[in-house]
């Protein structure tokens, strides 16, 4: 068992942050959609605009920091192994087989990941910040030349937020996949991983 | 010296900022110095000469107007207006009734058809320009007010003779008195007809007006409601009060009828997401959230086909709840509330009107108006409305609504006294040259009030769940516009929410096989 110091202190602050902001969206999110009764339509809009532009802020954070530091690369996708994890995930875990990709510093990450987080943020993510800013600045629509029915927008912002919500639930889950239940959690608090 | 000093400051200080200082009509004439207006008056259409030698086209301006006319100027076919071929749900109409309704014209004598709208004399300066509060015309006098000392009888009520040059002395600019007098009363009663306007805003509390309120902004009717050449800004039947909604500052000449052209279309700043209702919400929808809330009740339905029933061969009354009657034999049954909620419709302004002559279907209920607006339409706002039902009486062969004769001494076919259907609308039918078959029905009908006074102070507004929530919101039944928060749920909601369940249902079965499967492992 060895230890390798794999998310460094800003990743795993922006890491805690945006889960705790993404979080906070949801629910407002779906307060305001009414489909939760707390809170009021009211606070849940407010809450909403603030936690969207704080997450908005942190992520050009987070952009500029995977730019500048070349983290960037854990998130290149390949198609090598792809299918041995899949199938380590359908088949392989249940029997007590290794993972076929080891983590290391200079891959974070496994082929399914790699996709998986690129997709939320090359897709979900830029989905959600398109319609989210449209429908926050829903009256000045005219000064960009654009019109649209705010029913469709909204359809397409909540269908986001539904396919951002099936990925926390799958994501947390992800976390107990480790050699133990909490390898993984302990190494996105303190940064080291166990490596088994 | 500094004594004297300090009081001339105070003075002054006191003199600026006293609300209300500046507020008080300033004119530019002390109409008690006037010689004209010294003479001995004996009438009132003499007072009008007096008016009329100085404002000498102060006649010709108001004789244009629908206060003297009863017909919308624009109509321009002269059918639209309550000397025209409209009519509403209440007292219906005014052929054959002119001295009862009349005494709320700005004007002397109009009795019948024969009332000459020519004559400057007999237009009634008085009613709206004089400040002593004290000329009053008679309920049932045609406009007129009283010669000698008379009690009217329904109310009780003593009407003296006018002091004519002591309110000839005091004319000035309207006050809300001036304008209250006929439409707080509009119905024949107090609060009747409109719901937003009644007697409580003589002297309203703040939370009844914050535009009228003397804590408020004191405005008097006028303040809004511009006038050039007695031509006073508001809505006219078909016409919308405004067609644009400009501000001031965007084009000075703007009539200050609409609440933007003082606040603006953004008049939010401190909550500026409020700002993105100005395109589909109207400014009262928010800021009345009730109606009737002075005190004073307001009448919601009048069923006509109920009058007539007598006890003893006499005609009586019911009371109810609110103090207003709930039975009159001479009218029938009728319905009150305070503390109304608004019903809420898209509107562009304009209300289209069923006149007599049009042909209605008895098996629907009747808009005696109606608002041609469609839903979502660009120029359309959602807007508060008092609706009034009825079921009034009509022609059950001809299928047209009717003018019925209601006031008249008994024997003169009027309903009132005689309370016979057939004979009470051939009279009225017959003054206006309509044709009547005979046959009398009774339609339900509706007739729509814009609610647009008693502006609440902007913290009692509406909150947002009002209208943004899933069961009960006061836009339930609006189409044509996303609502976040109503419309909400459906197949989306439930399409999401199952395939949640689904992730849940994944990540719990491989939980499973993991901890079942790990049995295996060395």
């Amino acid at each position: 068992m060895k230890k390798i110091y794999l998310y460094t202190r800003f990743e795993r602050f922006w890491h805690w942050a945006q889960a705790l902001l993404i979080c906070g969206l949801l629910w407002t999110g779906f307060a305001v959609h009414g489909d939760l009764p707390w809170p009021d339509f009211y606070n849940a809009v407010i809450w909403h605009n603030r936690l969207g532009i704080a997450w908005l802020i942190l992520f050009a954070f987070i952009i500029f920091w995977e730019a500048t530091t070349g983290e960037w690369r854990h998130y290149v996708p390949t198609t090598r192994k792809l299918f041995a994890v899949a199938r380590y995930y359908l088949l392989g875990i249940f029997k007590g087989e290794a993972h076929p990709v080891a983590k290391t510093p200079e891959a974070k990450h496994n082929p399914l990941q790699r996709l998986t987080y690129l997709g939320v943020a090359l897709v979900i993510v830029p989905v959600q910040v398109v319609t989210g800013l449209l429908y926050w600045t829903y009256n000045d629509w005219h000064l960009f030349g654009f019109s649209m029915d705010l029913g469709l927008l909204a359809f397409v912002h909540v269908a986001g937020a539904f396919l951002f919500l099936i990925f926390l639930v799958i994501h947390v889950y992800m976390i107990t996949t480790g050699h133990t239940p909490f390898a993984h959690l302990k190494a996105m608090i303190t940064g080291w991983e166990e490596a088994p | 010296m500094k004594k004297k000093c300090a009081i001339w400051i105070l003075t002054f200080v006191w003199m600026i900022t006293v609300p209300g200082w500046a507020a008080a009509p300033v004119s530019t004439a002390d109409h008690s110095r006037f010689e004209q207006l010294k003479k001995e008056f004996a009438s009132g259409p003499e007072v009008t000469q007096a008016c009329l030698s100085c404002h000498n086209e102060a006649g010709s301006q108001f004789m244009k107007t629908i206060h003297w006319t009863w017909i919308c100027p624009e109509s321009g076919d002269g059918k639209l207006g309550k000397a025209g071929l409209s009519m509403n749900n209440y007292c219906i109409s005014i052929p054959e009734n002119e001295t009862r309704c009349t005494s709320c014209h700005a004007g002397y004598g109009w009795k019948d058809d024969s009332f000459d709208f020519s004559k400057e004399e007999n237009i009634d300066c008085l009613v709206c320009h004089e400040q002593t509060g004290s000329y009053k015309k008679y309920p049932t006098a045609a406009g007129n007010p009283v010669e000698k000392p008379t009690r009217f009888p329904a109310s009780g009520e003593l009407y003296e003779p006018p002091d004519w040059n002591a309110v000839a002395q005091s004319v000035s600019r309207p006050g809300r008195e001036n304008c209250g007098t006929c439409h707080f009363y509009g119905g024949g009663g107090d609060g009747v007809k409109h719901g937003d306007l009644d007697s409580s805003l003589f002297y309203p509390p703040r939370e009844l007006d914050v535009h009228m309120s003397e804590d408020g902004g004191g405005f008097a009717c006028v303040r809004c409601h511009t006038t050039v050449a007695h031509r006073i800004s508001g809505r006219c039947y078909q016409t919308p009060a405004v067609e644009e909604h400009k501000s001031l500052i965007e084009d000075d000449l703007a009539s200050r009828i609409t609440c933007i052209a003082c606040h603006g279309s953004s008049p939010h700043l401190e909550i500026p997401k409020l700002n993105d209702h100005t395109d589909k919400v109207a400014c009262q929808t928010c800021h009345i959230p009730s109606y009737a809330r002075g005190g004073v009740p307001t009448k919601m339905l009048w069923d006509w086909s109920e009058a007539g029933k007598l006890k003893d061969g006499k005609p009586y009354k019911v009371a109810g709840d609110l103090g207003r009657p709930v039975y009159d034999s001479q009218k029938g049954v009728f319905e009150w509330a305070e503390n109304v909620i608004p019903e809420y419709a898209w509107f562009k302004g304009v209300i289209r009107n069923t006149l007599v002559t049009d042909t209605i279907d008895p098996d629907t209920v009747i808009g005696v108006n109606y608002l041609d607006t469609k839903p979502g339409d660009p120029n359309a706002r959602i807007y508060p409305f008092k609706v009034h039902r009825g079921v009034q009486p009509y022609d059950a062969e001809l299928n047209t609504l009717v003018f019925p004769k209601l006031f008249g001494p008994k024997g003169s076919g009027a309903y009132w006294s005689d309370f016979d259907w057939v004979v009470s609308i051939e009279k009225g039918m017959a003054s206006r040259g309509l044709p009547f078959s005979g046959e009398v029905g009774f339609v339900e009908s509706t007739f729509r009030y814009p609610i647009t006074h008693m502006v609440m102070p902007k913290d009692q507004a509406l909150s947002c769940s009002e209208c943004h929530v899933r069961e009960g919101s006061r836009l339930a039944g609006i189409s044509g516009v996303y609502i976040p928060g109503r419309d909400s749920g459906g197949p989306l909601s439930v399409a999401g929410w199952i395939l949640t369940a689904l992730a849940l249902l994944g990540v719990g079965l491989h939980a499973c096989l993991r901890i079942t499967g790990l049995g295996g492992k060395k």
